[in-house]
């Protein structure tokens, strides 16, 4: 399983006396991490699992490990869904790229043009967003009622950003910090506009923080639910009221309820794995270094 | 604006039958329900004008959205799914357009409608100052579940009427957690329709009450000390563990695998624990009315009803009334037996019509009378042994009260996990019932 | 943010710029303000009311401070803040643990590492609904649930987790889904660690823990706040799991802040106390908030250049 350590993060192996005392420990932690990885994700496996037994097999006690699988729970979870994921893809990225438009001339401000106040205005921004949800809903849906606005998408956009845009301008204020500011300077002289500024350098050269920010903005839009079940209905309910739609008091039904689970979750955790390089690139470079 | 797109709607609907209106629908996914959605093209050919959209929601979050609409006069539901608790509280808000002015409009829908051909004790607790505020869409009351099996393997017989005493011998004598098997299953999980639905019933019949005349708060009377006591010891004894996180589905699941050897608790689990899909004792499971206790027969079952009513804030009244008496009606009753194959399946406890049909009693005869019998006998207005000022059975009749019961579910379950002791927690559910008294403006 | 600041001032903007830099914020700004701030404020006047949407009054009278005053002095409330306390820091300490675990794991070469590694921030995805669900029926149920048979294979009596150890099972969810998420940013950390820092501290002759305590442990104060903030504010509000697995009890064993004033505002639709609930709620994690910033601020500077 293991390969022989290749960077110098590891000591190297060449040159150590220690030679296979070390290849047995990096085997062990190698296996090590393969356990945990698996202990991780097996939650999931579980419930993808369960999405294709029968509703008995579902709570079988012992478990039932090799079974036929079927299709039928997902034909029943198919039903709705469709509406909710578009609703779901609209409001994720709907308000991630609001947020963007709003949060990125403000980090960029911040990052380029600090006054006395900058910290203060980044410290309040970022303090919003410990502001629970729960706490402004009556009057965010009598808001919302006045301004036709429930069971929107644009209403649930619009909250969504609420919830993105700190984050944003967060992020993107620590990656702008650390592009040298050697770069702008020469600029300034040729008398450049901060539009010019903006636009022809600082946003080129922020592309890997903006995604690694984007997914991340995603994924909470994504799996927010709060929002979506008190201010949404049915024209523009995403998948996290579509799930809570399985929910039942009455009767069993952890098959079809895994179903609808896997349908939800499933798209974010396939964009998450594509994407998560570019997080990993994009934060090596701002928030993280 | 709403004003003007409410008259051209209607001005639309005067000048051609044909004008499409759209109607949205708010309901909880049980199976009942989820039939009533399949059944929607059936809708559609009666009333191809009307276009029926669904929300479905968790029973909980139906309620708050609900609410928030209906008080807030959004307006975004025509039809809502309201409980029987809800249906005089809301009538008496203004929160639901009465339904007999409906009737006297719509004298066709009336004669095959036929409201009096509903039960009368579900009809009267739908019904505030002789106006009808809501239709039934299926009525339960409780009843004793058991394992006959296991019954037969401990050497005991369950009586039609048992007392609470002997459900707990039957439950010693049954119990064997080594085999997996559990003498009792009865709801821990808090909640006001949750555990308290079951435990007031078990407080009713002990000789307890909620209030007195006078709003005064009885939590702490004996009454409810050997009713907790008990309810509490039973599920520690008897029951299967982690009794605190099971409500009506965990319970079912546990029944329905054979786990347990008795349960009390709503009949429509009767038809569920003898579907063959998903119940593995539908040849083994018996059926015995609810227990009584010590202090008195009376309240020892509860009576619920899913009902089908129309928001104030609706602006499609006529539209609404044609799909909840569609949906609630005789024909809809046949409707789901043809497509489901059996008379078994239908929504039980609202037509007088339904119990005497012969195909019904037959295809749920082990269990159709008794729970005629329960739904009937319920009397939301005498559910204990001494006066009460207010109505409901398994709950309190006000506004405060869903609050107040899943406060002190929450210290019935401190006291099932044993986090507490029975005595804490009744001083801390007295303290919050004399708080809901007196800011309720109750007490004089 | 850079450890080390640059000493260079920017000039100032020259006058006549169509787009200053104000102009810039101020779009963000007036946002936030809108969509945070009025409905705060609406909230913070509500709860001045006695005011319950299951009772409509024509009028809702004003009763000053009464609704402050009843939660202040129920000791209710004690524990609940204890509650959220207990789950934020739990959570936080055992990701932080359990996440640089696992960085440091994954920084090892080895085959299957980008793989592991994308599999392992699976459970961040998961929307925290499906957590409860998964966890609550299919993993933790003490009879049918996937652990209680695991349990018994060995011997064990299978536990209620839920009723005996409820803020724990809770506090495992949350682990379960922001695990991931420290392992990513702390791993990022580690991969921008210079070879040659570690090199030159095992020339000095460093030990395995020597080279962590003062190589690598310096270098991820950054991805560490990064970590702490980011989850600091979203456990905060944690709500999902708790709602959908044990709604707050028993008792009040895990009703934390958000849980409570969800409880009195939509659960009793009791406006006024859900209102001053949530004000105190505001109030109290702002506290913390600032308390926070100022932390990471010190170290690092905020308004790099």
């Amino acid at each position: 399983m293991t390969t022989l350590p290749q960077s110098g993060t590891q000591v190297p192996a060449n040159n150590t006396p220690k030679k296979p005392p070390v290849n047995v420990l990096g085997g062990l932690l190698t296996a090590l991490t393969y356990l945990l990885t698996f202990l991780f994700f097996f939650p999931i496996l579980w419930m993808v699992m369960a999405a294709f037994k029968t509703e008995a097999q579902a709570f079988q006690t012992p478990p039932v490990f090799v079974f036929t699988p079927i299709l039928d729970n997902f034909r029943v979870a198919f039903e709705r869904y469709f509406p909710a994921l578009l609703n779901s893809l609209g409001a994720a990225f709907g308000s991630t790229i609001l947020a963007f438009i709003l949060g990125l001339p403000a980090a960029f401000a911040l990052a380029f043009y600090t006054t006395p106040r900058s910290r203060s205005v980044l410290t309040w921004m970022l303090s919003t967003k410990f502001m629970p949800a729960v706490g402004v809903i009556v009057p965010l849906y009598l808001l919302f009622t006045n301004l036709h606005l429930l069971d929107t998408l644009p209403g649930l956009i619009l909250m969504y950003t609420t919830m993105n845009l700190p984050l944003v301008v967060w992020m993107m204020h620590s990656y702008m910090t650390e592009i040298p500011y050697a770069i702008f300077e020469a600029a300034r002289v040729d008398g450049a506009s901060v539009w010019r500024e903006f636009f022809g350098m600082a946003l080129p050269l922020s592309l890997p923080g903006i995604s690694a920010t984007a997914l991340l903005a995603v994924i909470f839009a994504w799996n927010e639910a709060f929002f979506a079940l008190n201010l949404t209905t049915s024209d523009a309910a995403p998948l996290s009221v579509f799930i809570g739609s399985f929910k039942t008091g009455e009767g069993l039904f952890w098959a079809q309820m895994s179903a609808a689970a896997v349908l939800t979750v499933f798209p974010v955790i396939v964009f998450g794995w594509i994407a998560q390089r570019q997080l990993v690139r994009g934060l090596s470079f701002g928030a993280v270094k | 604006m709403k004003s003007l797109a409410a008259l051209l709607t209607t001005a639309l609907a005067l000048g051609s039958a044909q004008a499409a209106s759209t109607i949205t629908v708010a309901t909880v996914n049980n199976p009942d329900m989820v039939t009533m959605q399949k059944l929607t093209p059936e809708f559609n050919k009666l009333y191809p004008d009307i276009n029926v959209k669904w929300v479905v929601l968790p029973e909980n979050e139906l309620r708050q959205k609900i609410t928030l609409d209906v008080a807030s006069g959004a307006g975004s539901f025509d039809v809502a799914t309201v409980g029987a608790y809800e249906v005089p509280i809301w009538a008496k808000n203004g929160w639901l357009d009465p339904l007999t002015p409906a009737f006297a409009k719509n004298p066709d829908i009336a004669k095959s409608y036929n409201v009096s051909d509903l039960i009368p004790g579900v009809r009267n607790a739908l019904t505030v100052g002789g106006q009808l505020y809501a239709v039934p869409f299926y009525a339960e009351s409780s009843m004793t579940f058991y394992n006959k099996d296991l019954f037969k393997k401990a050497g005991v017989t369950m009586p039609v009427n048992p007392t609470w005493t002997q459900i707990e011998s039957f439950a010693a004598k049954i119990n064997d957690p080594k085999n997996g098997t559990y003498g009792i299953c009865l709801r821990g999980l808090p909640g006001w329709g949750e555990n308290m639905a079951v435990f007031s019933t078990v407080m009713n019949t002990f000789g307890g009450r909620w209030f007195d005349n006078n709003w005064q708060p009885q939590l702490n009377s004996a009454a409810w000390k050997n009713a907790m006591t008990f309810y509490v010891n039973v599920i520690k004894k008897y029951g299967p563990p982690g009794a605190t996180s099971n409500g009506f589905t965990e319970n079912l699941t546990l029944m329905s695998q054979g786990k347990c050897g008795m349960w009390v608790d709503a009949t429509v689990a009767a038809g569920l624990l003898s579907d063959p899909a998903s119940s593995k004792i539908v040849n083994t499971v018996g059926f015995a009315n609810a227990p009584t206790g010590p202090g008195t027969t009376r309240g020892n079952h509860w009576y619920w009803s899913w009902n089908l009513a129309i928001p104030k804030s609706s602006k499609q009244e006529d539209a609404a009334f044609k799909f909840i008496t569609w949906a609630t009606s005789k024909d809809y009753i046949a409707l789901v037996a043809k497509t489901k194959g059996s008379w078994a399946s239908v929504p039980p406890g609202t037509r007088t019509s339904t119990y005497t049909n012969a195909q019904y009693r037959k295809a749920a005869g082990a269990f159709s009378s008794l729970v005629q019998k329960s739904i009937s006998s319920a009397d939301v207005t005498k559910a204990t042994k001494d006066p009460v000022p207010y109505t409901g059975i398994q709950y309190v009749a006000i506004p405060e009260f869903q609050a107040l019961g899943t406060q002190v579910g929450q210290y019935l379950a401190g006291a099932i996990s044993g986090q507490t002791t029975v005595d804490q927690a009744l001083a801390q559910a007295q303290a919050a019932a004399q708080k809901v008294a007196k800011d309720g403006g109750y007490q004089k | 943010m850079t450890a080390v600041p640059m000493t260079a001032t920017p000039p100032k903007p020259k006058q006549g710029f169509k787009l200053t830099p104000a102009a810039l914020i101020w779009p963000a700004m007036l946002y936030l303000i809108l969509t945070t701030q009025v409905p705060f404020f609406m909230t913070v006047y509500y709860s001045f009311f006695r005011w319950n949407l299951q009772a409509p009054t024509p009028v809702h009278p004003f009763v000053g401070f009464e609704n402050y005053v009843g939660l202040l002095t129920d000791p209710q409330n004690l524990h609940i803040i204890l509650n959220t306390l207990q789950l934020t820091a739990g959570t936080l300490i055992i990701t932080l643990v359990l996440g640089a675990s696992l960085a440091l794991l994954l920084n090892r070469p080895f085959a299957g590492r980008a793989l592991l590694r994308t599999i392992l921030i699976s459970s961040f995805l998961v929307m925290p609904v499906v957590t409860a669900v998964i966890w609550k029926n299919m993993l933790l149920n003490p009879i049918f649930g996937f652990f209680s048979w695991f349990v018994q294979l060995f011997g064990g009596t299978p536990i209620d987790y839920l009723s005996a150890h409820p803020m724990g099972t809770i506090i495992a969810m949350v682990t379960w889904e922001w695990t991931p998420f420290a392992m990513l940013i702390l791993l990022t950390g580690l991969q921008s660690l210079p070879d040659d820092q570690i090199e030159a501290a095992r020339l000095d002759g460093a030990n395995t823990w020597q080279e962590f305590r003062y190589v690598v442990l310096p270098h991820w104060t950054q991805a560490l706040e990064v970590v702490i903030l980011l989850e600091t504010i979203n456990v905060l509000q944690v709500y999902g799991e708790i709602f959908a697995s044990t709604s707050g009890g028993p008792g009040i064993a895990t009703t934390n802040l958000p849980f409570s004033v969800y409880q009195r505002l939509l659960q009793e639709g009791n406006v006024g106390v859900g209102s001053a609930a949530g004000v105190i709620t505001v109030v109290l994690t702002n506290v913390l908030a600032i308390f926070m910033l100022r932390l990471i601020n010190r170290n690092t500077q905020v308004g790099g250049h």
